[in-house]
């Protein structure tokens, strides 16, 4: 019972990330249209900057905000320098340029960074273990990500919901011609979202660095989990990205941690040991493949568009 | 003896608190051209994209030829004979003319699972498709590329194409849309002429063309009927005139 | 009027001639490694060309075409594992499933459309990239070393490097011929007018599903046998045959050398591998140039090496 509690906490953490970088995908793509394979990228150098400014300034919290700045500013210039280009143009070649600027940006970290992960160590307040309920201990850190991420949940959906900017974009996502007729610098819209979205996809990152370390190539196993939430949770809906999300962390986490033994109930030890972490690695895509069966604009699609 | 080709009953769709259709009826008889006008988002093209098998009706029914047509998918309703012309022009813009008009013969053969004869020249499918751009005078630009031919010349594609498509009737949505004057006179007559050899359901805007062309003429507005008949009495109709034509040139209203 | 003399025909030309060729050079001089590097050349353009069916043809952006790498690699692989070394086992089983992999992926894939099939074709293929990691038995992560090579009979002996490279290029040719006379039929001309507007084809009275689905399936087996081939010149199969950066690479090679062109593919898989190998010999970052390139190649030279050779026709 325990370990099931623990493990839906795991899951229920790793959705809400996964929210974070649904979410500033589903915004940048629902707005400005664009697919983007370089926001695993920005995940990535979220972690590694989160990494190395937690290390210089030897201030976690310091170390955090410069990172998310710097990641912002990152965003931002990618989206000036690159994407402005692409605005516009088949998806074909938004994955293209996208790609090549994750084949850029792998071997850029590789270049400054060096092949070997970056660790991010925590502070010793974080890295204590709390106990949640009597005889249930959780890491004091891992809550705090949840915290975190429905803290910034809660502050995307009042965002867009509450606030002229917001509203702003939701208009951009729904009819870009007609904003942009009406005055409003469209192009620093774009630039906003693009690094709101970054931002999200590098605080993402940062978190995930004290738990997995920072590494090449994390933003891509990711992002294409970030993927199937999208589509599970319908393109352009921030609450369908949520709700997807906590969902796929969930199946993933519980799914890899029982699967195993339910398997046993059916099949041979032996046989159980090679299908189990089979299954388990293809348990969230069987969801997608089945949602897509049923559902194939997704399960709370955004009705725009 | 004047058959009913197209039979529309009780027709109703709703887009969320929109209803586009609201229990439309109407028919279409062989050898007639049947207009259908009303003002913008009056749910003329929901009307065609319903018979044209794209979008699914909530109630009602569609007969074509006495067959029960509703909610049949968009290829099936046109391998039966029902061709529709697009309003914002929908071509194969990285082709030249013959080669779209090609493409819209190429159903007519039966499927396409040929996977190795040279389909490119094939004469079963460029003699037609070449007849079809005749028909519409655009024969000397059949090997422009769509892209480089005029916005005339492409409203005049897009008739050609629904004529190679072996029709047993024509949804014709707004082919005027866009026309200089002259364009349209000569639209105007290719279409009175057409209207001889195939039955026409005709959306359009164009008033002049409308009267000059239509034996019958449906009016919606916001998804209903409002009237239907032959073009002196929707002239005469005072609902039409304050809904629609009061909005139009005035020399109409006279007659 | 010699219309056909044009600088990319040359280009083509002299690129089929050198690797006809190759081996008179490579078995006088004995220099086996550049043998090597264009066997796999010869095999990557058969997949590349196998992708440019349904990406330049047929629009369709499949981003885990490089699954079929796999599936027909791992069949081999798997069967020598077990002791099956027949070729004439292997070999149609391997195209078999390929085959399968594909309908299955299409079925469910080509519901959808744009950045939807975009990403579930990538999700799919990342799907069959970790079971494939999680197969203990067959290497898992190391991946799964074949000790001998498909057996079709003492007379042809795969182990011949010159006759395997010979087998590949053939499969090379056949492969850029059937797609030439796919994409030209009445089923190609459907596949190409799909790509152009779909609503359209469908409104003149074709079910485009099915023909992007058999157009999806010929394209998977068709990788799946350069898989095969592929499982037989490294003696090895890994998942990082399969994982989606290996499909980018397709992609990236179709590109470059023009998509929807019939030699494209062919120019691109020469170009894209001559250019790693080149590279990477003088500095190991080589990929930090190849992202730019492809940035830049898509903003301003969309129709790729070749679409650059046709122009320079005209000048």
């Amino acid at each position: 019972m325990l370990l099931f509690i623990e493990q839906c906490l795991n899951g229920l953490q790793l959705g809400l990330l996964l929210f974070l970088l649904a979410a500033g995908l589903t915004l940048v793509f629902g707005i400005m249209d664009l697919v983007n394979l370089a926001h695993g990228s920005l995940y990535m150098l979220g972690a590694y900057f989160g990494a190395t400014f937690t290390a210089l300034t030897g201030d976690f919290l310091t170390g955090i905000l410069l990172a998310l700045i710097c990641t912002w500013l990152v965003g931002m210039a990618i989206e000036v320098i690159a994407l402005r280009k692409l605005y516009g143009r088949d998806h074909l070649d938004h994955v293209l340029g996208t790609f090549g600027l994750l084949l850029f940006f792998n071997e850029a970290v590789r270049l400054i960074w060096g092949p070997a992960g970056l660790n991010l160590t925590l502070p010793s307040w974080l890295n204590r273990s709390i106990e949640l309920l009597p005889g249930v201990p959780y890491s004091s850190y891992r809550l705090s990500i949840i915290v975190v991420a429905l803290v910034v949940a809660f502050l995307l959906y009042f965002l867009v919901m509450r606030t002229r900017i917001g509203m702003l974009i939701r208009a951009g996502a729904s009819n870009r011609e007609m904003v942009a007729a009406l005055g409003i610098n469209i192009k620093l819209l774009y630039t906003l979202v693009f690094g709101l979205g970054a931002a999200l996809a590098g605080l993402a990152g940062m978190m995930q660095a004290a738990i997995l370390t920072a590494q090449i190539g994390m933003g891509e196993n990711i992002l294409i989990l970030a993927f199937v939430v999208i589509i599970i949770g319908g393109i352009g809906s921030i609450r369908g990205a949520f709700i997807a999300a906590i969902f796929v962390g969930l199946i993933d986490t519980v799914g890899r941690a029982y699967l195993p033994d339910l398997l046993r109930l059916f099949l041979s030890p032996s046989g159980a040991s090679t299908a189990g972490p089979a299954l388990s690695s293809m348990l969230i895509y069987l969801v997608m493949a089945v949602v897509l069966i049923v559902r194939p604009e997704g399960l709370f699609p955004a009705n725009a568009k | 003896m004047t058959e009913t080709l197209l039979k529309i009953e009780g027709l109703h769709k709703r887009f969320g608190g929109v209803v586009a259709s609201d229990d439309i009826n109407l028919d279409v008889r062989s050898g007639e051209l049947h207009a259908i006008i009303g003002p913008n988002g009056a749910g003329k093209t929901t009307l065609i994209a319903q018979l044209s098998g794209e979008i699914a009706p909530d109630a009602g029914h569609i007969y074509f030829d006495g067959r029960d047509i509703t909610g049949l998918a968009t290829p099936a309703c046109s391998a039966l004979g029902l061709a529709r012309s697009f309003q914002i022009t929908s071509l194969f813009l990285d082709f030249t003319a013959l080669a779209n008009a090609a493409f819209a013969v190429q159903p007519n053969l039966g499927h396409s699972f040929h996977f190795w004869s040279d389909a490119r020249n094939d004469p079963a499918l460029v003699a037609p498709a070449l007849a079809a751009l005749s028909r519409v005078g655009l024969q000397n630009r059949a090997h422009a590329e769509v892209s480089s031919l005029s916005h005339g010349e492409q409203r005049q594609l897009e008739l050609a194409m629904a004529l190679a498509n072996n029709p047993r009737l024509l949804l014709l949505d707004e082919p005027m849309a866009g026309l200089g004057p002259e364009e349209s006179a000569r639209m105007v007559a290719m279409l009175r002429e057409l209207k001889r050899e195939f039955p026409i359901l005709l959306v359009e805007h164009d008033m002049e063309a409308v009267f000059a062309l239509a034996d019958r003429i449906t009016v919606l507005v916001y998804g209903r009927v409002i009237a239907s008949g032959d073009p002196v009495s929707i002239r005469a109709n005072e609902s039409v005139r304050e809904a629609y034509l009061g909005e139009q040139d005035e020399e109409f209203v006279d007659g | 009027m010699k219309t056909w003399l044009t600088p990319r025909n040359f280009v083509v030309a002299a690129l089929i001639a050198f690797l006809l060729l190759l081996p008179l050079y490579t078995s006088s001089t004995g220099n086996y490694f550049l043998l090597s590097l264009f066997t796999r050349i010869v095999i990557l353009a058969m997949a590349a060309t196998s992708l440019n069916l349904i990406l330049g043809y047929g629009g369709m952006v499949s981003f885990g075409h490089a699954v079929y790498l796999g599936v027909g690699g791992y069949t081999i692989g798997i069967l020598a594992y077990e002791g099956v070394y027949s070729g004439w086992l292997q070999w149609p089983l391997a195209i078999a499933l390929s085959a399968l992999v594909a309908l299955i992926i299409g079925v469910l894939s080509l519901r959808t459309r744009g950045v939807y099939f975009i990403m579930i074709t990538l999700a799919f293929a990342q799907m069959i990239y970790y079971v494939a990691l999680a197969l203990d038995r067959y290497g898992g992560d190391d991946g799964l070393t074949i000790h001998r090579r498909s057996q079709f009979g003492d007379w042809f002996n795969l182990n011949n490097k010159t006759l395997f490279y010979y087998v590949c290029v053939v499969f090379l040719l056949g492969t850029v011929y059937l797609v030439y006379r796919l994409v030209n039929s009445r089923f190609g001309r459907v596949v190409q007018g799909s790509r152009s507007n779909d609503r359209r084809m469908r409104a003149i009275g074709f079910a485009t599903f099915r023909y992007k689905l058999v157009c999806f399936v010929i394209a998977g087996t068709l990788c799946g046998i350069a898989g095969a081939l592929l499982a037989n010149h490294t003696d090895f199969v890994s998942p990082s045959m399969m994982h989606w950066t290996r499909s980018g690479d397709l992609i990236v090679m179709v590109v470059l050398g023009g998509m929807g062109s019939i030699f494209g593919p062919l120019i691109g898989a020469f170009v894209f591998l001559a250019l790693e190998e080149l590279l990477s010999s003088i500095t190991e970052y080589w990929q930090i140039l190849l992202g730019p390139l492809l940035l830049l190649v898509v903003l301003y030279a969309r129709g790729g090496i070749d679409g650059m050779l046709s122009r320079w026709r005209r000048d």
